[in-house]
């Protein structure tokens, strides 16, 4: 018996290892040649993805770039010069959007979305911290949307010849809910602008700031739970900005009449300081 | 609203998937080895029902937005696969066609066609199908069956070498692939044991002609 137990998983490999052998070399069988044809089918489809995940990380890189550009705004004198280059970065985004376009042609939007959702949120995060900084309103869907269209030219027609056809539009749509966790993010960038404008005597824009966030807040406490679960999920983040902005706007009414418009600065950033560190106690 | 409507689709096909495996899991029974036939007819009428659900799930949503919506009934139309796979082998102890179980649950291959079968949901189908066959090759020794193990094990061993042909990436897929070892280690135990017994040597003297 004992024999027999040594003896047992030792002939198991060998004929395992034969009947691969068998099997692996008759490609010819209606099975393998089944699965040839189902590996060419998920290659693509994994190719096709990892491009899109790369495309996506450009697009986060070159988005978060953008943003910290768009917080200088609060400390150079010409605001028009920093909103015309983060308009020309955003461009550069943009022809990587419709790489993605370009890929999705006649596929299923949602099958890959996964692929480049990152991307695009942080791509609605810098467009709609520009929109903000310029017109002071928030950016609409199909503003946002109507950005994303894109004409291709007609190739290369050689010469003399007329050019074929009219030129292809290619289109991408974000989706509501990439929208609404890119504006959820834009919270955390409007905090913060809020915070360094105070740093530079700007007595207006936490005001301003403020009132547009608590709209926000009241949108995105309209939706509560019946949103996607990564929107609620953002809601709590959300109110932590706002009672911060709220805090900073309450201090600057409260103390603005007290303190030498020169000092004030000081007594704010000792506060934030203070928050910051309840935050991490927490 | 729409996930509402998707959802109470999904709990009917789940429902008749459910009887459907109850009906086949009689073959595992000794004297079910006999009705094999039968029982896989009746499999296949109940297959109806399931083409009219997925018919009807079909009107619950736009066809291009498939993949919105695709987790909602993947699970269930990999048991479907894998249900549709299973009859087809107990008929003609082949591998299952993707074009035969779309046609079966009443559906397209292609995605540019309609509500289809994606390649992943009916690999992952034919994995359940592997291990509910070891199962089988088992229960078939016990039922006095000697020769059906040993066409289990060839048709494991093919379907193993296929799926060696698949670059998996770490997807749920992959998972699933990593359990057809153990069903083709267990078949190869029954097939020791069969043989070292002499019990399959009728099968050696059938297989030779």
């Amino acid at each position: 018996l004992s024999a027999r137990g040594e003896g047992y998983p030792r002939r198991m490999k060998t004929s395992q290892k034969t009947d691969d052998r068998d099997t692996g070399a008759n490609l010819t069988s209606p099975v393998m040649a089944a699965f040839k044809v189902f590996q060419q089918e998920l290659d693509t489809k994994h190719d096709k993805h990892e491009r899109l995940v790369k495309l996506s990380r450009d697009i986060t890189i070159e988005s978060k770039r953008t943003i910290f550009l768009l917080h200088r705004v609060t400390s150079v004198p010409d605001v028009e010069e920093v909103l015309t280059e983060a308009d020309l970065k955003l461009d550069g985004v943009r022809l990587n959007i419709r790489m993605i376009a370009e890929e999705l042609r006649g596929e299923d939007l949602h099958q890959f979305h996964r692929a480049f959702t990152p991307g695009i949120q942080e791509y609605v995060e810098a467009v709609s911290f520009h929109h903000f900084i310029r017109h002071r309103t928030l950016i609409s869907l199909e503003e946002i949307n109507t950005k994303l269209v894109f004409v291709k030219e007609p190739e290369d027609t050689p010469e003399g010849q007329q050019p074929m056809g009219t030129p292809q539009v290619l289109t991408f749509q974000v989706t509501p809910t990439d929208y609404l966790l890119g504006v959820a993010d834009l919270t955390g960038e409007l905090m913060r602008m809020c915070i360094s404008s105070v740093g530079n005597g700007d007595m207006d824009t936490p005001f301003q700031v403020s009132m547009f966030l608590r709209q926000i807040h009241d949108g995105f406490s309209y939706i509560g739970n019946t949103g996607p679960y990564e929107v609620s999920k953002k809601l709590h983040t959300l109110r932590q900005s706002l009672s911060k902005v709220e805090d900073a706007c309450y201090t600057l009414k409260v103390r603005g009449s007290e303190i030498p418009k020169h000092m004030l600065a000081d007594v704010f950033s000792s506060r934030t300081a203070m928050m910051d560190q309840d935050e991490g106690m927490a | 609203m729409r996930c509402m409507d998707i959802r109470k689709v999904v709990q009917v096909l789940e429902q008749t998937a459910r009887e459907i495996l109850t009906l086949l899991q009689s073959v595992h029974q000794p004297s079910g080895f006999k009705e094999i036939p039968s029982k896989c007819q009746k499999a296949r009428e109940l297959f109806c029902t399931v083409r009219t659900h997925l018919g009807e799930l079909k009107t619950k949503f736009p066809v291009d937005q498939y993949y919105r919506f695709h987790e909602h009934w993947r699970f269930v139309l990999q048991r479907l696969a894998f249900l549709a796979a299973f009859v087809v082998y107990l008929e003609s102890e082949s591998l299952v066609t993707r074009e035969e179980v779309a046609q079966i649950l009443g559906i397209e291959v292609v995605r540019e066609k309609g509500f289809h079968l994606d390649v992943e949901d009916y690999l992952a189908g034919v994995l359940i199908m592997a291990s509910e066959l070891s199962r089988l090759a088992v229960n078939s020794v016990t039922a006095g069956d000697y020769s059906r193990p040993l066409r289990i094990s060839n048709f494991i061993n093919e379907l193993d070498s296929g799926f060696r042909l698949l670059n998996l990436k770490n997807d749920p897929l992959r998972k699933r692939y990593d359990g057809l070892k153990y069903d083709v280690k267990k078949i190869e135990e029954v097939v020791y044991d069969l043989s070292i017994r002499g019990l399959s040597k009728e099968l050696e003297a059938g297989g030779d002609k």
